[in-house]
């Protein structure tokens, strides 16, 4: 019952949003330095971690492969199809769930237990709008992201792939080009973009109505964590179901 | 002037506050007193349509707030300068750019002109030094005055103070007293300030309204408090030693 509600205030959140936009000049601010926290901020660890769970990918497909009778390209086609379905997507907002999630959470949850968003409401000024629609046009960016953490999580699983000695750069990229269905590709971009819908949302309602103090504001992030990566799963799930069955 | 029938609110089933009715004067200084715990900042927060009274009537110049429309509640609450009980500063911005901020959000001030008023005001608040610190950066007595500041700098008609001085040396305690007081005068604005301050019931306290359990319990002014009959306001008034002690010695005089 009390998810029921939950649900509801989501939605009626969202209403919100869109409603009674705050002055241009001021939002547009607001965006630029959206896109810089939680965009430009989070490239470097999504480099980082593209690049070697791409070649962790490769060499467990490598390793696996023991019959003669299996071609090499096999392990770039694989690469590529983990990569580009699951890992860059799901995986990378998961552990996005984890760091643009709980940032929003906090300081949106601290600036609800400092007053912060009364002094806006006081104004006059519609604090969701102000505090949220900012966030979700900076992550209308977010899918580049996930094009990057795609293109490195490739590259990483080639460089691991030819220095590791599992096969040859050629069998490695012919594998990758083999096969292609550009769909896939249509149908990660499109998760992505739920995905990022999601990530903006989710922590900023668990932030905007949260109540208490300091150490409230830590508990809402650890659940904002929680929430937002399990209705990434689920949207996951759902999305493949409608758009790959 | 703000006009206050029959307010009603409650938090699950405990009443907060209960049937208060009074007025608040413009040009005046109108304290809400009362112990921690009374419902002072409840009060507050119904008044500005945070909280929604569960019953009663609140009319900004005659006008039912409940009746207002989304525009006319705009309209009223751009006119509206709110100091909360913590500051509640911005901590993403300097202390330039919060009391900046209702500028750039309601007025089509140059950049120039609105530093000019930002200086202005944060010289009358007596902070010159801090315009761009961040809020972190600042004392608890330096943020206090920074909330002062962006509460008048658009030249709000109805101001606001939750516990102003809670947390000030006396001395500034009473320059940001008497600079409310000031402004009140200078501008003829309707007032409000929740405090359990003594020393602010005395310097300012044009019109005192003493909230006990969320229920008026008494109301008057400076001048008439240390004659009031009723036990909860002398009780009230003489838990600081110094009001005490002072009794003591006029009794044995
Ligand atoms: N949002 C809230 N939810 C539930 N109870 C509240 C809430 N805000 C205040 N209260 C309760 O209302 C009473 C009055 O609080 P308040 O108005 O803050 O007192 P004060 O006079 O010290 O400002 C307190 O008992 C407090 O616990
Ligand atoms: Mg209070």
């Amino acid at each position: 019952m009390k998810h029921f509600t939950e649900i509801g205030a989501y939605f009626l959140m969202l209403g919100q949003v869109f409603k009674r936009p705050t002055k241009r000049s001021v939002l547009k601010e607001l965006i630029l330095k959206e896109v810089e926290e939680l965009i430009l901020n989070s490239l470097g660890i999504v480099v980082f971690i593209s690049f070697f769970v791409g070649g962790v990918v490769s060499i467990q497909t490598a390793l696996n492969i023991n019959n003669p009778l299996i071609p090499d390209l096999l392990v770039g086609f694989a690469t590529r199809q983990s990569v580009i379905l699951e890992f860059a997507p799901t995986f990378i907002s998961i552990i996005m769930a984890g760091k643009i999630g709980s940032f929003i959470t906090s300081s949106i949850g601290s600036m609800r237990v400092t007053e912060q968003i009364d002094a806006l409401e006081v104004m006059g000024i519609n604090s969701l709008n102000y505090l949220v629609f900012p966030k979700i046009i900076a992550l209308l960016f977010y899918p580049f992201v996930i094009g990057i953490a795609m293109f490195l999580g490739i590259f990483g699983g080639w460089i691991a792939t030819v220095y590791g000695g599992f096969s040859s750069s050629a069998a490695f990229i012919e594998g990758v080009q083999s096969k292609f269905i550009p769909f896939h590709l249509i149908y990660a971009f499109i998760k992505s973009f739920v995905f990022a819908f999601i990530l903006a949302t989710v922590p900023s309602f668990k932030g905007y109505y949260m109540t208490g103090g300091a150490l409230e504001v830590g508990k809402a992030s650890t659940a904002a964590f929680v929430w937002t990566s399990v209705i990434i799963i689920i949207a996951n799930y759902v999305i493949t179901i409608l758009l790959l069955s | 002037m703000i006009k206050v029938n029959h307010l009603n609110k409650q938090f699950g089933d405990t009443p907060i506050l209960r049937d208060v009715s009074t007025a608040f004067e413009r040009g005046k200084t109108n304290l809400i007193i009362g112990s921690s715990g009374s419902g002072k900042t409840v009060f507050l927060k119904c008044l500005l349509g945070l909280y929604r009274p569960d019953s009663g009537q609140i009319l900004y110049s005659d006008k039912p707030f409940s009746k207002m429309d989304n525009n006319e509640r705009k309209e009223l609450r751009q006119k509206i300068g709110m100091v909360f009980q913590g500051g509640a500063l911005f901590d993403s911005m300097t202390v330039e750019e919060n009391v900046m901020f209702p500028l750039r959000m309601f007025t089509d001030q140059t950049e120039q002109e609105m530093i000019h008023s930002v200086n202005e005001v944060l010289s009358r608040v007596n902070l010159n030094n801090a315009n761009k610190k961040f809020p972190s950066e600042i004392s608890g007595g330096m943020q206090k005055r920074v909330a002062i500041a962006r509460a008048i700098v658009n030249n709000p008609r109805y101001l606001f103070c939750d516990e102003p001085n809670s947390g000030l040396d006396p001395k500034t305690a009473m320059v940001i007293d008497n600079l409310i007081q000031e402004i009140t005068q200078e501008y003829d604005i309707t007032t409000i300030i929740n405090t359990h301050d003594m020393n602010s019931v005395m310097e300012i306290g044009q019109n005192i309204v003493f909230l006990q359990y969320g229920k008026v319990a008494w109301e008057g002014n400076a001048n008439t408090i240390f004659n009031a009959d009723k036990q909860e306001v002398i009780d009230f008034v003489y838990s600081s030693n110094l009001f005490k002690k002072i009794r003591e010695i006029q009794r044995s005089k």
